[in-house]
């Protein structure tokens, strides 16, 4: 499996290390139990199209959100996670 | 149901064979059951057995979408222990171990339950140290787990590499009861007898959707050949619990991951038991045929291809050779995927659902197939009482919320990491 | 002999020796060992699993069930290679399997007598009693007969390479469509592969006598490959077997290097993984057997095995033959027979019809080979349509079932594939991306439809994917005629008909499947073992389907088909680990000072994929301990160093870089003041300790960051994580610095004289560079830092040069006196410290069971601070970090022990804790331990059993604070 990495172009996944769905965002802290409980611990775990995070460490060491389906593992997209700041563009 | 012995197997083979049954009755859905069990993986099978021979319910649909066993459940690696280190686990594996060590007198069934040991071997101080806590916590629960110095392993398995290892071998925690079984056979095994008690399995049938009251409480499930209705559904489908739990609009702890496995031509027997490398990701045994029956860590992203690729297939090899090196000149000759449905902290839930008439039987990551028989006993026992058995208390679904949770590795909630 | 006296591509002027089972034969360049056996008349090769029957050579190709051998002895033994596959070389040595005391003399034949009992599945109705007996006695007996060949024991001494690859087009196979293909796409320009995995390519046309543009198939295959050889833009993989097919189009195959051995030096196979933009399917098809009584007897072959032994190596095997086809290309076999001279006694064929005219004379029935006779063929029974039997003589029968497209790599990303009615097999459907099939794997069986097939399918790709050059004009062959007709099962057979061979499966195995409700394809495949063998199905599972499907009233399609998965051929486990292995399994990391502490006579041990001194013994000493010792009170007593750079190192730079660490930490460090250092923990955002270290600001934006050495990676990517996906919005870059910096940790009471004398530019007093302070300096001339920081509990100094200075400032601090101390001293002084490492940082543990509760701030957000107030991480009970004595000092405690209250049974319910990290400790004179205990911390001064069944008894002990040594840090503040 290879992944079109934005800065680096396609490479393969040895290179990359997996986090996971991408789509809970964690919640602002205090006061925020029920929301943080789901954002570390439930999961949709679909069968299909898959947002997920992805991270370069042999490579540019961007993290990624790469859209990838889990049941024929073919990849459309992947961006990065931040914007690259002004000045860091390829 | 034609007893399986030696005497019933010659007296076959003077009709040439043609005397013997279905192992299983083909069944037909009726309209409605006491229990339906969704999955005829080993796990939904021994659910439907030990619901019908413990507890005396055989009013029981087993409800499975392909063929029977043909998931996780006939694609392992047939490894059998309970060499675990918690409190939450340990007593489940070893009650497990004891059934396990019944079960073919229990089923009239041979499933080659092979104790012929499991062996973890360790390559740093601190990782003898982690598993003479293990063998510890094993011997506290009445388990016995023997520590093997250096000379003990060489002893064990000469042809392991002690001599220009990367990772030179230290020592080894042994479960002499731990060993193998025949995945198939286990769960034929436990169809024949459900079937024989009046469990209907049912295959080619899969579960489309649940049926509702008004209240919300589930009562039966959608199919593709039709509703059936019952008092009580119980889940059991592994690497797609997520899947069927979202019919009812529940959302799990729980991430499915392909593992891969691997078994190479037939050989005379090399390997001793069952030998986990400490240092890499590769676990072997050999099977009665002379397969060499291998695996290792799984792909580590959500999938449901049963199929990985090839970082894993080298990183397994890679570690089979430096662990052992006699083994290159063997040739791989099948490798296959199976989807495990991974939780947040590596260990399984056997539980009701926050929904009613609905139960759950989920989570066990990679160790599904030891835990066979217990899962099905412990399953059976909480659909029958509503509570849960004493060797599974802790396999509760409200222990991620609570923080009581069995992280064996200590990993946290990243299930791929498990 | 039966080599033919003229013919074939075998190179009659070098005659090559070999042995088989000890017996000397010869045969020439460009056999096969299975040739080559042949050309020696030896027919009876090899036993069978189960039944141990004689068996012969079936087919010509990798898929041979039967013939399987093992070449070479000692550690380069290779079992079960089947002989199909070896090219003949000077010396080879080949040995028959599975069998004793010989080949011929069988003992475990015996099994065929057991045959009524032996069926499908018997095993799982018996051998249940007494229950004990399975591992003791069935289970042995049953392990030692099965298995086919056997591995040495001896570590593989061959060496194996890797290699990576891209291109274009991957054209896999280098027959006819492959061939054909290659060379379009080439002269269009493509980049392209092509990988064969014959022992030269060209496929089926060295074995045919087809003409292709005027030459002979052989002759035009060769010239192919010639000219594919001379582009630039063409690679040709030889002997180069694609195995799988995996996702983003990768392509993994092994080449098999050298001409059966490897050169001296020399890999013996590579690894190919090669990504390939498009690829061809040209693998070909597989020959179908016939299921009839006896159909394994040794003499029994395939018909296009027969006409590859014939054509391409020039040996008749046979003098009488029977031809039993139900296909055109059985009787081209005839044909090929008949012109090596051996007598057609007839063919036989289901098909009505006449016989062509070219072979006038030979006599066709119509019927079926129902059974045949001896035990290697002597003569045939022919049953015909009037329900007559007849015998004829023979000593070969050449069977055509059908042809079965090789398509197993095109189901590995799951595809399925479907039946064809025309072909009377399965043939890809849906295919994985960028994959298309040409020639026999796409159902083309015509040699001119094949060779325009392919080039066409190869130029359109080149034009589709832009090539510029022009694909040229495929060449010419005549179509010769293809018809096949089902044919699965003689009925009424008198003697045992095989569907998988190797695994002895037999009709009635399947039967008695059906019967017995194992009726899905997998059912049945596991029940009968019929496709687990070491060709996989690829000879008999077909067969077996359509027997399956009969018994229960199905057709083939609907039957289906067992999913065909990697490797499409058997792969040796060593080609797929390459070069890691033994040392070179994982890299090794080396800390700065490790060449220096080398020559020193350090002892090193693995801390993750780093090398560190664990001590640095002295030829005097007699045991580790005593060096161990001497280290730990020298460092306590005057002043010691260790090299510390395996810690992770993190510079954290930008505006936010402090905001960033106040939520990456449990406690703050925004209002941490230049030049100071903090230490720190961190947690995972479930709540449990993730990491600790020490944090310096050299700037208002710039923290420099330390982390253990375990975690270095694993903290990376989580700063990495937080301030890209948690917080873009904050301006703070993170990178790695660890083998940036040699540092070193130097501590003692005499370390501030020690780098007084060494380091005269700074001023180390205590009011210039105190405790948790830090300086940047250069040290002869270079870039320098020095922290006060001390893990030991001394006074102590942590300095850090850059990488490559490491072994001169370690030089110069042993030089000034410093004892060299290792992870093992360094350990016990942290144990005597109460400071916890990995063990302790387990995953498993919060920061309250560490003893850094406090340290949580209440004010603002850090990761992990919500999940870590779930009541499952805040209970009291949950054990805590303690210190532990034994009551007897002269006894000793090990980590990994539990800890039981005083008088309970050693009982899980009484299990309050265990010990994490245990030493002696040099500098009170006895045993120490640190502990995680239930209520721990309220229990100072209780005992507790240290409990350690797996190693030894009992050991009473105290519990303690869990610092040993200078509790009120009196030393470190020095």
């Amino acid at each position: 499996m290879r992944i079109p990495c934005p800065y680096c172009g396609s490479r393969d996944i040895g290179e990359f290390v997996y986090r996971g769905d991408a789509s809970p965002v964690r919640p602002a802290a205090d006061g925020a139990e029920a929301a943080m409980f789901a954002y570390v611990y439930l999961r949709d775990n679909p069968m299909g199209r898959h947002e997920e995070h992805w991270y370069h460490t042999q490579g540019c060491r961007n993290w990624l959100v790469v859209t990838r389906d889990t049941l024929t593992h073919e990849i459309p997209s992947a961006r990065l996670a931040a914007p690259l700041n002004a000045g860091d563009a390829v | 149901m034609t007893r399986y012995s030696l005497f019933s197997l010659a007296a076959k083979a003077v009709s040439g064979h043609r005397g013997w049954q279905r192992a299983w009755r083909d069944a037909a859905p009726k309209a409605a059951y006491d229990v339906i069990i969704i999955g005829g993986g080993g796990h939904g099978l021994a659910t439907a057995y030990y619901l019908a021979k413990v507890h005396g319910i055989t009013n029981v649909a087993l409800v499975e979408k392909g063929w029977i066993g043909g998931g996780n459940a006939g694609r392992n690696t047939t490894i059998i222990r309970s060499n675990y280190m918690l409190p939450g686990n340990e007593p489940f594996y070893e009650w497990s171990m004891k059934l396990w060590e019944g079960l073919e007198q229990e089923l009239n069934y041979n499933a080659m339950v092979s104790q012929r040991g499991v062996l973890n071997l360790a390559h740093t101080d601190a990782q003898r140290d982690g598993y003479a806590r293990r063998g510890n916590a094993m011997r506290l629960h009445g388990v016995e787990a023997e520590l093997l110095d250096l000379d003990a392993v060489r002893r064990h398995a000469p042809f392991l590499n002690f001599d220009n290892a990367r990772f030179p071998i230290k020592a080894g925690l042994l479960q002499g009861r731990g060993g193998t079984a025949r995945h198939d056979a286990v769960n034929w095994g436990y169809a024949r007898a459900a079937s024989a008690l009046g469990v209907d399995i049912i295959q080619n049938c899969a579960v489309t959707g649940f049926l509702t009251d008004a209240g919300g409480a589930i009562t039966g499930v959608e199919t593709s050949r039709g509703p059936i209705r019952a008092g009580k559904v119980g889940m059991s489908v592994a690497g797609h619990s997520s899947q069927v739990a979202a019919m009812a609009d529940l959302r799990l702890p729980i991430e499915s991951h392909a593992l891969q496995a691997f078994v190479s031509e037939a050989l005379k027997p090399i390997i001793p038991g069952v030998i986990t490398f400490g240092a890499g990701h590769f676990y072997i045994s050999q099977s009665d045929k002379g397969g060499l029956v291998f695996g290792g860590d799984i792909d580590g992203y959500n999938s449901y291809a049963q199929r990985g690729n090839m970082p894993t297939v080298e990183d397994v090899c890679e570690g089979g050779m430096a662990l052992m090196p006699m083994i290159g000149r063997a040739r791989l000759l099948r490798s296959w995927g199976g989807i495990m449905d991974m939780t947040m902290d590596g260990s399984p839930i056997i539980d009701h659902a926050p929904i009613p008439g609905l139960y759950l039987n989920a989570g066990w990551c990679y160790g599904g197939f030891k835990a066979t028989p217990a899962a099905g006993w412990c399953f059976a026992h909480l659909l029958a009482t509503d509570a849960p058995h004493e060797t599974a208390t802790a396999y509760r679904l409200d222990r991620f919320a609570t923080g009581h949770l069995i992280d064996e590795k200590g990993q946290g909630a990243q299930p791929n990491l498990h | 002999m039966s080599r033919l006296a003229s013919g074939g591509l075998i190179d009659r002027t070098r005659r090559l020796r070999f042995t088989w089972d000890g017996k000397a034969l010869e045969g020439y360049h460009g056999d096969t060992l299975a040739s080559a056996l042949l050309a020696n008349d030896v027919r009876l090769v090899a036993r069978s699993f189960k039944y141990h029957r004689p068996r012969g050579i079936l087919t010509a190709g990798a898929e041979e069930p039967n013939a399987l051998v093992t070449l070479g002895s000692g550690a380069h033994a290779d079992p079960n290679t089947p002989a199909t596959t070896v090219p003949l070389t000077d010396g080879l040595v080949a040995t028959s399997q599975n069998r004793w005391p010989s080949l011929r003399h069988d003992v475990m034949a015996v099994n065929q007598f057991a045959s009524p009992i032996f069926v499908a599945g018997f095993y799982y109705k018996t051998f249940m009693w007494p229950k004990k007996a399975w591992e003791k006695l069935y289970e042995p007996l049953i392990r030692r007969a099965a298995g086919l060949g056997a591995l040495s024991g001896l570590p593989d001494p061959d060496s194996y390479d890797r290699e990576h690859a891209f291109c274009d087009l991957l054209v896999i196979g280098g027959g006819p469509a492959g061939l054909s293909a290659a060379l379009a796409a080439g002269r269009a320009g493509l980049r392209v592969i092509l990988a064969d995995d014959g022992l030269e390519p060209g496929g089926w046309l060295l074995s045919c006598r087809d003409t292709i543009a005027g030459q002979t198939a052989s002759n035009w295959a060769r010239i192919a490959v010639a000219e594919l050889g001379i582009m630039a833009n063409v690679r040709v993989l030889p002997h180069t077997t694609i195995f799988g097919i995996y996702d983003g189009c990768e392509y993994a195959g092994v080449q098999h290097l050298g001409a059966g051995q490897p050169e001296p030096g020399q890999p013996r196979q590579r690894l190919w993984k090669i990504i390939a933009s498009r690829a061809l399917l040209a693998t070909g098809a597989m020959e179908r057997p016939i299921i009839f009584g006896g159909n394994d007897r040794p003499g029994v072959m395939m018909a296009s095995a027969a006409s590859s032994y014939v054509n391409h190596f020039a040996v008749a095997p046979g003098r009488r033959a029977v031809v039993f086809t139900a296909t055109d290309s059985g009787w081209q076999t005839a044909r090929d027979l008949i012109g090596a001279g051996v007598e057609v006694a007839a063919v036989v064929d289901p098909r009505g019809g006449g016989v062509p005219v070219d072979m006038a004379g030979i006599r066709r029935v119509r019927g079926l080979v129902r059974d045949v006779r001896g035990s290697a063929v002597r003569g045939a029974d022919i049953a015909t349509p009037d329900g007559k039997v007849e015998r004829i003589d023979c000593d070969l029968v050449a069977m055509s079932g059908g042809w079965n497209p090789a398509i197993g790599l095109a189901a590995h990303l799951g595809q399925k594939p479907v039946w064809s009615e025309a072909i009377q097999s399965f043939l890809p459907g849906a295919l994985p991306p960028g994959l298309a099939a040409i020639g026999a794997a796409s159902g083309q069986f015509a040699l001119g439809a094949i060779l325009a097939q392919a080039h066409g399918a190869a130029a359109a790709l080149a034009e589709t994917l832009g090539a510029g050059g022009h694909a040229g004009e495929p060449s010419v062959a005549e179509d010769e005629a293809c018809g096949v007709a089902p044919c699965w099962h003689v009925a009424g057979a008198r003697t045992k008909a095989f569907v998988d061979f190797q695994h002895d499966v037999t009709d009635a195995d399947v039967a008695l499947a059906a019967r017995e409700g194992y009726v899905s394809v997998e059912h049945m495949k596991r029940y009968t073992t019929l496709g687990m063998a070491t060709d996989q199905g690829r000879t008999g599972q077909l067969n077996g389907h359509a027997l399956l499907a009969a018994a229960t009233g199905k057709t083939v399609a609907e039957a289906g088909t067992i999913r065909a998965r990697p490797p499409a051929q058997p792969v040796a486990i060593g080609v797929l680990a390459g070069h890691h292995r033994d040392e070179a399994f994982r890299p090794a990391r080396l800390a700065p000072s490790h060449g220096w502490a080398t020559a020193l006579g350090a002892s090193f041990t693995d801390a993750g994929q780093w090398k560190r001194a664990q001590w640095y013994a002295q030829p005097h000493e007699s045991d580790w301990l005593e060096t161990v010792n001497r280290e730990v009170l020298a460092t306590r007593n005057a002043v010691g160093f260790c090299d510390v750079s395996t810690l992770g190192k993190i510079d954290v730079l930008g505006p936010d870089a402090g905001a960033l660490l106040d939520r990456l930490y449990i406690n703050t460090f925004s209002t941490l003041a230049v030049g100071k250092a903090r230490y720190g923990v961190m947690l995972r955002e479930d709540g449990m300790v993730m990491d600790d270290g020490t944090t310096t600001r050299f700037a208002e934006d710039n923290f420099f960051l330390t982390t253990t050495t375990a975690n270095a990676a694993r903290v990376l990517q989580h700063i990495d994580f937080a301030r890209s996906v948690l917080w873009p919005d904050l301006d703070v870059q993170a990178t790695s610095t660890t083998e940036h910096w040699a540092t070193f940790s130097v501590a003692g009471p005499q370390s501030r004289a020690l780098l007084a004398d060494l380091l005269p530019e700074i001023d180390l007093s205590n009011a210039a560079l105190p405790y948790m302070g830090a300086r940047r300096f250069r040290w002869n001339g270079i870039s320098a830092r020095i922290y006060r920081l001390s893990f030991s509990g001394e006074l102590a100094y942590e300095i850090s040069v850059p990488a490559d200075h490491g072994p001169a400032l370690a030089q110069a601090l042993h030089e000034a006196g410093a004892t060299p101390y290792g992870t093992e001293a360094l350990g016990v002084m942290r144990i005597e410290k109460g400071h916890p490492a990995g063990n302790e940082l387990n995953g498993q543990t919060t920061a309250a069971d560490l003893g850094f509760g406090r340290m949580m701030a209440k004010k603002k957000d850090f990761i992990g601070k919500v999940m870590a107030q779930r009541p499952g991480l805040t209970d009291p009970a949950r054990p805590a970090l303690v210190g532990l004595k034994p009551v007897d000092r002269a006894q000793r405690i090990r980590a990994g022990a539990h800890l039981l209250p005083v008088g309970a049974k050693p009982v899980a319910a009484n299990d309050q804790g265990h010990v994490t990290s245990a030493c002696f400790s040099p500098t009170l004179g006895h045993a120490i331990a640190l502990g995680l205990l239930a209520h721990g911390p309220s229990r100072h001064g209780e005992q507790v059993v240290v409990h350690d069944p797996v190693r030894g008894a009992d050991v009473l002990a105290e519990v303690c604070d869990p610092v040993f040594v200078d509790p009120e840090g009196v030393r470190l503040r020095g």
